[in-house]
């Protein structure tokens, strides 16, 4: 699956704030972490702190805090901000009225149930933790945390 | 936080503590369940327990947390059952996860991550490396709780059929 930078962004930049929710990080700050541009990062967080999900500090040494609960808020509370999550609903003609279309539709609801029960599972609180687990562990953890070797069955 | 044997149990904390499930205790599972899922199933926990709770319990394990702080009320504050499948799926052994379930009011106090982690704790001692469990894609709560327990997506895929 593949995300949009700017849902990217979002959840690195909620991530960073969440680590310690009583520090405030500018726009600069978050963008020298993670190498992005300040001015795409500003529009990202612009959309975050009108959901709510982050509050701006004015002032010398301002910038932006977390505000949400990163034990309740997870990463479809945040890409749903900047991704279409809703079901696959193409419509381009009367080919997505035959068999055909409507059997192609229910394959790609699937894939796209499943998307969103993942990204409703996990909360900022629970990728905290897997972000430190992986910076812990170095490489090998993440390396076994992402791939996915299916066990094979003996028919 | 192993269980060492039937008769030692864990205290995760003075108020509570986790141990093997007995025939006494099963009229309160019957009563949480109903509870939680708004089915009655007597007969049901009745088989489970004569299942899980007295046949094979090197690989069967139906853990209790009970409530230490009020003798009084013996309302257990949660259960959780599991036992080891091997060879299913073409799995090699690990431990299966098949029920949980916390009193509501006894939420986020660590009562369910205590329960799981003595069952892991039994799994491990029994051999193996792996523990599954599967969650409703809808089922916002348990999967919120397992996945902040470490638990990710496995490499399975249930699928389903309609018989008509």
């Amino acid at each position: 699956m593949k995300l949009q930078i700017s849902t990217r962004l979002a959840i690195f930049a909620v991530l960073e704030l969440a680590a310690s929710e009583d520090r405030q990080l500018s726009v600069a700050e978050i963008g020298e972490k993670f190498g992005v541009s300040s001015h795409h990062l500003a529009k990202v967080m612009h959309v975050m702190g009108r959901a709510g999900l982050v509050r701006s500090i004015r002032g010398a040494g301002g910038g932006y805090q977390f505000a949400g609960n990163a034990r309740r808020t997870t990463l479809l509370d945040v890409a749903q901000l900047f991704e279409d999550l809703s079901s696959n609903e193409q419509n381009t003609g009367a080919v997505d009225a035959t068999p055909e279309g409507q059997t192609l539709s229910g394959v790609l609801n699937e894939i796209d149930d499943i998307a969103r029960a993942t990204l409703g599972s996990i909360t900022i609180a629970t990728m905290r933790k897997l972000v430190e687990r992986c910076g812990a562990d170095g490489t090998k953890s993440s390396k076994a945390a992402l791939s996915r070797r299916p066990i094979q069955t003996r028919l | 936080m192993a269980m060492q044997t039937d008769a030692e149990a864990t205290e995760i904390n003075a108020a509570v503590r986790v141990r093997r499930v007995q025939a006494a205790d099963i009229s309160h599972v019957i009563t949480l369940d109903t509870r939680v899922t708004k089915l009655a199933k007597a007969e049901y926990w009745n088989d489970v327990f004569r299942r899980y709770g007295k046949q094979r319990r090197h690989e069967r394990f139906f853990l209790v947390a009970e409530n230490l702080m009020d003798r009084a009320d013996s309302r257990l504050l949660g259960f959780i059952i599991g036992e080891i499948r091997a060879w299913e799926f073409g799995s090699t052994p690990c431990g299966w996860v098949f029920a949980l379930s916390v009193e509501p009011r006894m939420r986020l106090h660590g009562i369910g991550s205590a329960l799981l982690e003595a069952i892991s704790d039994e799994f491990k001692k029994a051999g193996v490396s792996k523990m599954r469990t599967m969650v409703a894609r809808d089922a916002r709560l348990p999967l919120l709780f397992f996945r902040s327990e470490g638990m990710i997506a496995g490499p399975y895929i249930q699928l389903e059929k309609d018989l008509d």
